[in-house]
């Protein structure tokens, strides 16, 4: 792109498109060039762990390594739910995701309505009280919230995972549903109240279906919070079969050497579901991420 | 419930602002319980902890501010922790920030392959933190690993990384750079905002591409850039799992991070009132760093008045 030749010819709406084209086409190619290059950088990680799980232990540490194995070792991915019990936390994973998934959509939106539509008194107040816990770290409240569990003989259940979640989710979740519920016109609702509909009804016949699309930001949100989460998970379940995907990964990796192979078709059965879901609802969630600006953490 | 039957028996009494802070309550009543149970309590009840010495299974004991004065003993590796967490956030939160631009600049345009390319970077961002570590943990191997395989190859020397603690941070903050797909779709999303019409203007009036992002670009996106260095730093200071899960925390503590301090003294030594005490410090230190970011954003992020 040179300044000299935008200067001459952009006087026309003619030359202008011509400036346009030319810019285009001189970009074109650095541009590709660059944004190929670099995912193929991004992407060795999810190569490298994909060619590994095929891979006998003994190929994994062969030098110069293969990108694809020969042979194939297909069999690893069967080992993984024979040698662990993957299918057990595959289920627990899936439960915990699931409830979670459900008692954050109805009780943030519940509470996202009541901040979006409901003239109470010291609402406002109480709204930058939940947009400041949002920059709270959650390990200034972990140590008290781990001994009340313990307290209650929640710990080795999945309660502490779950119970929390129905209290309107996190205050980020509140927001961003909040923030959509304001865009929706009164007009309906309005309708609906002088029919003599309840606040509720309102808010789950009416609110709830317009909002489709921030909730399955939030869903999504959601969804990768849970099935990723490491910390909880860990502190919370200690028996072998209360244990989640994320926890029970490490399985493979131990003192006496680990089997990486397996390890890697463990990672890659965990990853499988999140890339599949994160395809089908690609939309949803780019325009989620730039509504809110944070992403899986 | 109380509430209800108030409202059947008396609604008609009622004026129309109390039947709405009655509704308005019941609709947020999730949320605000939820902040008494596990936001405010907790944190009332880590503060009264962290004057206490306790393992859970003896009684607590009232040590008044010995936490506190003990951080800086320098045998207690709180100093370490904060540096090594300090490291990798100056570091590593700058280049991010400008990795994440440098790539949103090159995927800002309309045409084939910017939805592939903008879900390949944004991958890892929905990895399970605990697989890319130990994906990591492969590739960095220094017996087997692709890094050295490559080093080999070019018939460089070959490292020690994870193991060395000269490398290991580093490496962290690599990882930390493999994570920049959420900034950048932030930042793409700012870049798009930003109208064309002004670039046109700029270009009859001879600017270059360089003069053009430094005037147009870097001004009009300033607030998004704000809102991704603050939010990165919060997160950087909670690194924990890829350090729990790559290093645990060595080579000589080269990578115990604030976090993983926090949980190994909490949850592997018992000291849950020392571990009140570092959640505690951590919270004001992520308070007065937002607070000073704030304020210094007035010189230098722009806010368009309309």
């Amino acid at each position: 792109m040179t300044a000299e030749t935008h200067e001459q010819d952009a006087n026309t709406p003619l030359s202008k498109l011509q400036t346009g084209m030319f810019i285009f086409r001189l970009n074109f190619l650095p541009r590709i060039t660059f944004l190929i290059v670099f995912s193929i950088i991004m992407s060795v990680p999810f190569w490298w762990m994909l060619s590994t799980s095929l891979k006998a232990e003994y190929q994994v540490l062969l030098f110069p390594p293969r990108w694809i194995p020969i042979p194939i070792k297909w069999q690893n991915y069967p080992d993984v739910f024979i040698k662990a019990p993957f299918v057990v936390w595959f289920g627990n994973t899936l439960l915990i995701t699931v409830v979670s998934l459900v008692g954050t959509l109805f009780s943030a939106s519940l509470v996202a309505y009541g901040f979006a539509r409901i003239q109470f008194w010291g609402r406002n107040v109480l709204f930058i009280l939940v947009l400041s816990t949002m920059m709270l770290p959650d390990v200034v409240t972990l140590i008290p919230t781990f001994i009340l569990f313990s307290r209650l003989d929640w710990i080795d259940t999945f309660l502490p995972l779950i119970v929390p979640v129905f209290f309107g989710g996190s205050a980020f979740f509140i927001f961003l549903i909040r923030q959509y519920f304001t865009t929706i016109p009164f007009d309906l609702e309005e309708a609906a109240f002088i029919d003599g509909a309840s606040t509720f009804t309102v808010f789950w016949r009416i609110i709830l279906p317009l909002a489709k699309p921030v909730l399955g930001t939030v869903g999504l949100f959601s969804f990768l919070g849970n099935w990723n989460d490491f910390m909880r998970p860990m502190i919370y379940l200690n028996s072998p079969e209360k244990k989640t995907l994320a926890v029970g990964l490490r399985y493979f990796q131990s003192q006496w050497g680990t089997e990486w192979a397996l390890m890697m078709a463990a990672a890659t059965i965990m990853i499988v579901p999140v890339l599949i879901v994160f395809f089908f609802t690609q939309r949803f969630f780019v325009k989620g991420i730039a509504l809110s600006g944070l992403g899986g953490r | 419930m109380g509430v209800s039957s108030l409202s059947l028996s008396g609604r008609r009494r009622l004026s129309k602002q109390a039947r709405e802070n009655i509704k308005g309550y019941l609709f947020i009543s999730p949320w605000l319980l939820g902040f008494l149970l596990w936001v405010l309590g907790p944190m009332v009840a880590s503060m009264v902890l962290s004057f206490t010495e306790w393992d859970i299974l003896t009684p607590p004991e009232f040590v008044g501010f010995g936490n506190y004065t003990k951080l800086l003993d320098p045998n207690v590796y709180f100093l370490k922790a904060l540096y090594n967490t300090i490291y990798i956030t100056a570091i590593g939160v700058p280049l991010q920030v400008v990795l994440a631009l440098f790539v949103a600049q090159f995927l800002n345009y309309r045409g084939r392959g910017v939805n592939l390319f903008r879900t390949i970077f944004y991958l890892p961002m929905v990895t399970p933190i605990v697989a890319s570590a130990l994906v990591w943990l492969m590739i960095f191997n220094p017996e087997f690993g692709l890094a050295n395989t490559l080093l080999r190859l070019f018939k460089l020397p070959e490292q020690r990384w994870f193991l060395d603690p000269d490398l290991s941070k580093p490496l962290i903050i690599v990882w930390m750079l493999w994570h920049i797909g959420g900034s950048m779709v932030i930042f793409l999303g700012g870049l798009q905002s930003v109208p064309e019409s002004l670039y046109d203007a700029a270009e009859v009036d001879g600017a270059g591409p360089v003069r053009q992002f430094f005037s147009i670009t870097l001004p009009l996106i300033s607030p998004v850039i704000f809102f991704v260095i603050t939010t990165s730093i919060i997160g950087t200071f909670q690194v924990f799992t890829v350090a729990f899960i790559t290093t645990g925390g060595g080579p000589i503590r080269s990578t115990l991070f604030y976090v993983l301090y926090l949980y190994k003294n909490a949850f592997e030594y018992l000291r849950m009132g020392f571990g009140s005490g570092l959640a505690w410090v951590l919270f004001v230190i992520i308070l007065v760093v937002t607070l000073v970011q704030f304020k210094l954003a007035n010189r230098w992020v722009y806010y368009e008045v309309s």
